[in-house]
């Protein structure tokens, strides 16, 4: 078969759709994005259908994904590594019930945090959960692994946790494909001792998920994704996914001879770790992400020969690169140029002509005639606003906190509080916390800033907009007469600054949904393919 | 043979169309690549960078070492110089010299065309004139791609024929106006690449 040239992400989605998925299960998020927009494009043609639109968040996804495997079908569940925490019930109960069809959960962590809050590691999560967890190192391991992963799914009778970071997602390579295998039949099981988790039945099953452990540590010590690389050297290196790259890249360049032993496949491989141990003096332990099994293997009391993101051989944070592993292996930096001092940041914004602006020049002006002017904003395009030359909002916390944040501050007796969230954060998480504020009262403005989109991740379709989001508000029990509806257009302006101030000045819960398409999306639906160069 | 290279831009300047066009024509001349590209925030208007490596053997790193890259392809002449660290002594520098303004401070162009010219004989190309001289401002990234064709170790044939097969589904007058403004640009660098 010939090579194709795939993102990470991509490599994943083929491998998924190679692999015999029914259905893909995901909300948007950097770097996860692309898995399921890869299979939405590339699944028309494919000999059974499979189902691949966005869900409302990372929860729904993944139940809708353990109802399918529990159908009897393997399913993919896709999200970014906060989205996991959004998840988590589901995805560390799913473990408890175990699995039917394959099931694989595959989340892309951003260490660095190129786009994202935290670098959380989503390995802790699998620790957790005590499932399989598979990080392979590059863009063909990534195709393999997710076919692997359904099968060692079904075999085990867990859910696999596919882990990846943003270099791999977001980096191209060669991929070569295998034989597509077909789907699995539609097979539901009656097996309510498992899926009813009621105290007796989840003691027991999590019983079996302890009894589980040795054989997922067995099928570790054999897997092709943890092999050591022989070398004659006393120091040694244990490296962790994409770590391994790094090192490699090392110890090609400058003739090294130390160990490596790549792990790729958790549990860890207990008897290769301990033969790594015994044949070296010391140990780099190089992972990608938080120094999660450095931690472990050094104990309480800390490890004498361990070396690594805890004693500051390696960066305690950020991404690892061939310059920081050169660095922990004792090999001096080749000097490049400076940065020339004239090299100012160039920080993203807003697109010129985007809604956004045209509200936050509103917003900015109503707020400022107010004695506090706290906005309480959300994780989207919108949170650009931030930044200068509008410096609008005042928070970005979570998916969904805008609202929550803003009823508390209410509560507390911050007046006025003020929300702003996009249409599909707002569905994502934000309608369970504008009940939570109807419910108790709590006066605070909602601004739904509904271009339509999820722009921020490319332009996804949102879960609802419009006229839908309209009658989600008023079902919550937000007064008819105070869910308002604006266009943030320059030539509103005066309009849009009356109606903000007064639902800002009113003591209730009131919404105004500011309403225009996102520019990039407007453009693409007019782009006629033959005329863009 | 193994050739780093670093495509630097804002985001939404089209730099991955350039790393599309070498990624192709790499891979179609048999040769291994890794190309590593930012999605996200920083598309709306940020820095953007993506480290293109290629070479006949296996390539572990994603990422480029610093001090390791031979070639530093900007379509902006500021970002030319955020990614100077990662310069091999011997690397060159082609960069457009149109500024692309959005933010404070931006520093005045005889600096920053001075610090561009305490690199290896830099390449500076007038890249969106080039471009209209080809028939459209917007081909200008294939203007910027022929002048760094003769340092990227591909084939300039090879180059082109992945223009056109990116190209094609455009129609052939969209490949044919690339395929200008592509060897306009090699006109541009080809007396220094000789020369270097």
């Amino acid at each position: 078969m010939n090579k194709q040239l795939l993102l990470g992400a991509e490599a994943i989605a083929l491998g998924a759709l190679d692999g015999g998925i029914s259905g893909v299960y995901a909300y948007p998020g950097t770097p996860s994005t692309e898995i399921t927009e890869y299979i939405q494009k590339n699944s028309a043609d494919r000999e059974q259908p499979v189902r691949s639109a966005w869900s409302a968040n990372e929860k729904t996804a993944c139940e809708a994904a353990l109802g399918m495997s529990y159908s009897g079908k393997r399913a993919l569940v896709c999200m970014k590594h906060v989205g996991l925490n959004v998840a988590a019930d589901a995805f560390i109960n799913s473990a408890i019930t175990g699995v039917n069809g394959g099931l694989v959960v595959a989340v892309a962590d951003d260490p660095s945090m190129h786009s994202s809050q935290n670098e959380q590691d989503s390995r802790v999560y699998g620790k957790f959960a005590m499932v399989p967890v598979l990080e392979p190192a590059s863009q063909q391991e990534l195709y393999d692994a997710t076919r692997d992963a359904f099968d060692l799914s079904e075999s085990v009778g867990l859910p696999v946790l596919l882990r990846l970071t943003t270099r791999l997602a977001h980096s191209r390579a060669g991929v070569e494909g295998r034989e597509v295998r077909p789907q699995n039949p539609l097979n539901a099981i009656y097996a309510p001792e498992r899926f009813v988790l009621m105290p007796h039945n989840a003691r027991r099953q999590y019983n079996k998920l302890l009894g589980v452990q040795e054989q997922l540590e067995k099928l570790s010590e054999h897997s092709w994704l943890n092999r050591l690389i022989p070398g004659a050297g006393k120091t040694g290196v244990l490296a962790f996914g994409i770590a391994f790259n790094y090192v490699m890249e090392v110890r090609e360049a400058y003739g090294l001879d130390c160990p490596v032993l790549k792990v790729g496949h958790y549990p860890l491989p207990r008897k290769q770790i301990e033969a790594l141990f015994n044949t070296c003096d010391t140990v780099l332990v190089a992972e990608e992400g938080y120094p999660v099994y450095e931690e472990l293997l050094r104990g309480f009391f800390g490890g004498k020969n361990i070396r690594g993101r805890l004693d500051g051989t390696l960066p305690r944070a950020g991404e690892l690169n061939t310059d920081n592993l050169a660095n922990a292996l004792g090999i001096a930096k080749k000097e490049g140029m400076a940065i020339p001092a004239i090299v100012v940041n160039r920080p993203p914004e807003l697109c010129k002509g985007c809604g956004h602006r045209d509200l936050y020049e509103a917003l900015n002006s109503v707020m400022s005639k107010q004695k506090e002017h706290h906005v309480f904003s959300d994780i989207g395009c919108y949170t650009l606003g931030a930044l200068a030359p509008f410096s609008a909002i005042h928070t970005c916390v979570d998916m969904g906190a805008s609202i929550t944040m803003a009823k508390g501050a209410a509560d507390a007796g911050l007046r006025p509080a003020v929300a702003v969230i996009g249409d599909s954060t707002f569905t994502h998480s934000g309608m369970t916390g504008l009940l939570d504020a109807i419910n108790d009262r709590s006066p605070l403005t909602v601004i739904i800033a509904d271009n339509d989109t999820t722009a921020m991740t490319g332009g996804q379709n949102s879960s609802a907009n419009g006229s839908r989001l309209l009658a989600i508000c008023r079902g919550l029990g937000v007064e008819e007469a105070h869910i308002k509806t604006i266009i943030p257009l320059k030539s509103h302006l005066a309009e849009n600054i009356a109606v903000l101030t007064e639902e800002i000045e009113w003591e209730g819960v009131s919404v105004v949904i500011a309403e225009r398409e996102c520019i990039e999306t407007a453009a693409r639906k007019k782009r006629k393919p033959a005329s863009n160069a | 043979m193994q050739i780093n290279i670093i495509l630097a831009g804002v985001g939404g300047q089209g730099i991955l169309t350039i790393a599309a066009v070498i990624d192709l024509a790499a891979l179609n001349s048999g040769l291994t690549v890794r190309q590593a590209e930012v999605h996200g925030m920083s598309q709306r208007g940020g820095a953007v960078q993506s480290h293109l490596r290629i070479s006949d053997r296996e390539i572990y790193s994603d990422l480029i070492a610093e001090g390791t890259a031979n070639l530093i392809l900007s379509v902006e002449p500021l970002e030319a110089l955020r990614y100077l660290p990662f310069l091999a002594s011997n690397g060159k520098v082609v960069t457009s010299t149109d500024p692309f303004i959005n933010m404070e401070g931006y520093p005045a162009m005889e600096a920053i065309q001075s610090e561009l010219h305490r690199t290896n004989n830099p390449v500076l190309v007038n890249a969106a004139e080039l471009a209209r001289e080809a028939g459209n401002a917007r081909t200008s990234n294939m203007v910027m791609l022929g002048a760094a064709a003769p340092f990227t170790a591909i084939a300039p044939e090879k180059l082109e024929s992945a223009i056109e097969e990116l190209f094609g589904k455009k129609g052939p007058d969209i490949v044919a106006m690339n395929i200008r403004a592509f060897r306009i640009g090699q006109e541009l660098s080809q007396p220094q690449a000789t020369a270097s």
